[in-house]
């Protein structure tokens, strides 16, 4: 039973920021910009927080500081998506190109200024993790689902869940929503009816930046003690996820959860005793996660339901 | 007609040099960024460290060289991205088609030393093939079930990555260093007179092998029919289909061809003598990366890319040279990410130059 305790508590660690990444794309991509960029935004809000944090530790520790550091990110992935904003919408770029261009940008600028600013001159920057959750008060005490959910967690799981709630609510019963929609399937139809493309734009994009530098903040800390101005490729497979979701706040959830699940065991796979008796080296069980990416993408991507207007930079006179 | 003639002989069309001029200006902007953030990383050496990446790669020979050893992988990384790129298809999987060359490469480098002199033609050609079936893979999930390929081939990126390591431990695995074995001399690319050209730099007869590949497969976008095919499929996948353009096969086939120039990037790096191996470690290879920033710089036009690879592994040499001013070599990869950050606004820059052209010339249709 411990190992299932175990297993569930570490799926949700790899779940959450592949989760609320994915769910970040989903507003770029619903109002028509493909965000390809979500790994570099990660590694600039993983930076940027994560930098706040070796910073602040001294004076702050604990929820308050992890709160403060969620501010960060959110706030600085948002800042840097609004390059990625600019580019494909008033400059209607090439949105792939773009996207690779912050995700180059990302870890470059990250690492230069880390060498730069840290006495140290390394590009690794150190925290300590004073952020676990022992065991959530009276919840906590339940059994069975005390152990699976409220001990040994972070409160980053409870604001991502909470966020994935908002996401669905905001993008179906709200009239945002309903216009953010529109300007990803025909922005020109919304457009005739008076609602500023550019604008619903821009919010998707700035909207993905700030939950993808979420997803990165969440990732560092529930996975290392140290930033090392990587976030393991999550961004990209992000983008698998919420291809595999078809766009769709619950849908991307269910997705989210199956790769984390997949990911749990690569990572945890020494410590089951069932998959270490297999004997097969380690290499094996690292490959799962994107082997099943691969394979379920050739079942999910006959009918696929992307937004019909994504990628394509608005243009007033093409109506 | 006549007087049309005078006009355009007046005034000649920039717009259809809106790729080179938007890439030349890229650059600018690109290496004013970098300049400014050295003024503020370290306003009294910035200078200096600027000056290292204009002119750190031609203080000698040995640079220039060196220069070119550099650009080679790129070069050929950058051509399987630009390919892909006029199929409309986005190879992000050059990393793992070249890791996986890189892989063929060695394997028969190291253990078909019976060959002779044959012997780095057969591990080239193993270079190739096994970057061409590392992407055949996407390209079919891409042509039968519409898989996007950014995606599968991203998978296929750490799919590759994870089974090198699996290979490498298998085949060619040096316990004490965790990394390949070296390559037996006969394995490795003749210099064909550069070592002559640029002393005691790393530079070898690959880098003509890139030349030669980027003519050709400029020859085949531009001059022949199945190149033709290949690009009516990214101008227009509907119209090549009602032309009578199997645009299935020309997915798969555009995507091996790809892989194919990826894959032969990793054999030219690793049978290049400079003591280059596969080393066992969870990292994925930088060269397919770069290979996108290539292309986007050369505007995905084969010899465009062939000078952008240059361009790069110069400013790469030069960035190197840096760190005698205290800087770090990563304010290269800033320049480059903003350079093609800037490179995507081509489209504005186009539509302006031909605004430009339309109002001298009159004519504002």
């Amino acid at each position: 039973m411990n190992t299932v305790y175990f297993l569930i508590q570490q799926t949700m660690f790899f779940t959450i920021p592949l989760m609320l990444v994915a769910i970040g794309g989903m507003f770029s991509e619903r109002s028509g910009v493909i965000n390809i960029a979500l790994e570099g935004i990660m590694i600039w809000g993983g930076f940027c927080s994560i930098l706040f944090i070796n910073m602040t530790q001294e004076a702050l520790s604990g929820q308050l500081l992890l709160m403060l550091a969620i501010l960060v990110a959110m706030a600085s992935g948002a800042i840097f998506s609004l390059l990625h904003a600019y580019a494909s919408i008033h400059m209607k770029a090439d949105q792939t190109i773009s996207g690779t261009a912050l995700n180059l940008l990302a870890p470059a600028l990250a690492i230069f200024m880390a060498r730069m600013i840290q006495t140290s001159g390394v590009q690794q920057i150190p925290f300590k993790n004073t952020f676990r959750i022992e065991k959530v008060p009276v919840l906590g005490d339940i059994p069975v689902l005390g152990n699976l959910f409220f001990q040994n967690t972070y409160i980053t799981t409870y604001i991502g869940i909470g966020i994935l709630v908002v996401s669905a609510v905001v993008l179906y019963k709200t009239k945002f929503g309903l216009r953010l929609r529109a300007c990803g399937e025909h922005p020109q139809a919304a457009d005739s009816v008076g609602v500023s493309v550019y604008k619903m734009r821009y919010a998707g994009v700035t909207i993905s930046g700030a939950l993808s530098g979420l997803g990165g903040l969440i990732f560092v800390v529930t996975t290392s003690t140290n930033f090392n101005e990587n976030v393991a490729g999550y961004g990209f497979l992000a983008l698998a996820v919420l291809i595999f979701g078809q766009w769709k706040p619950y849908r991307i959830a269910g997705a989210a959860l199956f790769f984390g699940f997949m990911k749990t065991i690569s990572a945890t796979y020494s410590s089951i005793p069932w998959l270490q008796g297999l004997n097969i080296t380690g290499y094996v069980y690292k490959m799962i996660p994107y082997i099943a990416t691969l394979i379920v993408l050739i079942f999910s991507s006959k009918q696929s339901q992307a937004p019909k207007a994504e990628g394509i930079p608005y243009d007033q006179g093409a109506r | 007609m006549n007087d049309k003639k005078k006009i355009k002989l007046a005034m000649p069309d920039l717009s259809r040099a809106a790729g080179p001029l938007s890439s030349i200006f890229a650059i600018i902007v690109g290496l004013i960024i970098g300049l400014i953030i050295l003024l503020f990383a370290n306003s009294s050496k910035a200078l200096a460290g600027f000056g290292w990446i204009i002119g750190g790669s031609l203080q000698s020979a040995k640079d220039i060289g060196n220069v070119f050893y550099y650009a080679t992988p790129i070069i050929m990384t950058g051509l399987s991205v630009a390919l892909a790129f006029r199929t409309s298809l986005f190879n992000i999987g050059a990393s793992g088609q070249f890791i996986m060359g890189a892989l063929g490469a060695v394997m028969v480098g190291v253990h078909a030393d019976f060959l002779g002199s044959f012997h780095w033609v057969a591990a080239l050609l193993a270079s190739m093939v096994f970057g061409a079936v590392w992407a055949f893979l996407p390209g079919l999930l891409k042509a039968f079930y519409n898989v996007n390929e950014v995606i599968s081939c991203i998978m296929t990126n750490y799919i590759g990555m994870y089974l090198v390591n699996i290979l490498v431990r298998a085949t060619v695995y040096h316990k004490l260093t965790n990394r390949s074995v070296p390559v037996k001399a006969t394995a490795n690319i003749p210099k064909m007179g550069l070592d002559k050209l640029f002393p005691d730099s790393m530079v070898n007869g690959g880098f003509l092998i890139a030349v030669l590949i980027s003519i050709l497969i400029y020859i085949m976008l531009n001059k022949t029919t199945f190149g033709f095919e290949l690009k009516a499929c990214g101008y227009n996948k509907d119209a090549s289909l009602y032309a009578g353009i199997n645009s299935k096969k020309n997915i798969i086939l555009a995507m091996v061809i790809s892989g194919a120039l990826a894959g032969i990037g990793g054999g030219l790096l690793y049978l290049a003598g400079s003591g280059k191996y596969i080393y066992v470690e969870d990292i994925l290879a930088p060269e397919g990366f770069t290979g996108i920033s290539v292309a986007l710089l050369g505007m995905s036009h084969p010899i465009g890319t062939l000078f952008a690879g240059i361009f790069i592994a110069y400013i790469t040499v030069g960035g190197s040279y840096m760190q005698l001013s205290g800087f770090v070599p990563e304010i290269i990869d800033i320049i480059t990410a903003t350079i093609i950050y800037f490179a995507a606004f081509a489209q504005i820059l186009r539509g302006a130059l031909q605004r430009i052209h339309f109002r001298k010339a009159g004519d504002r249709s």
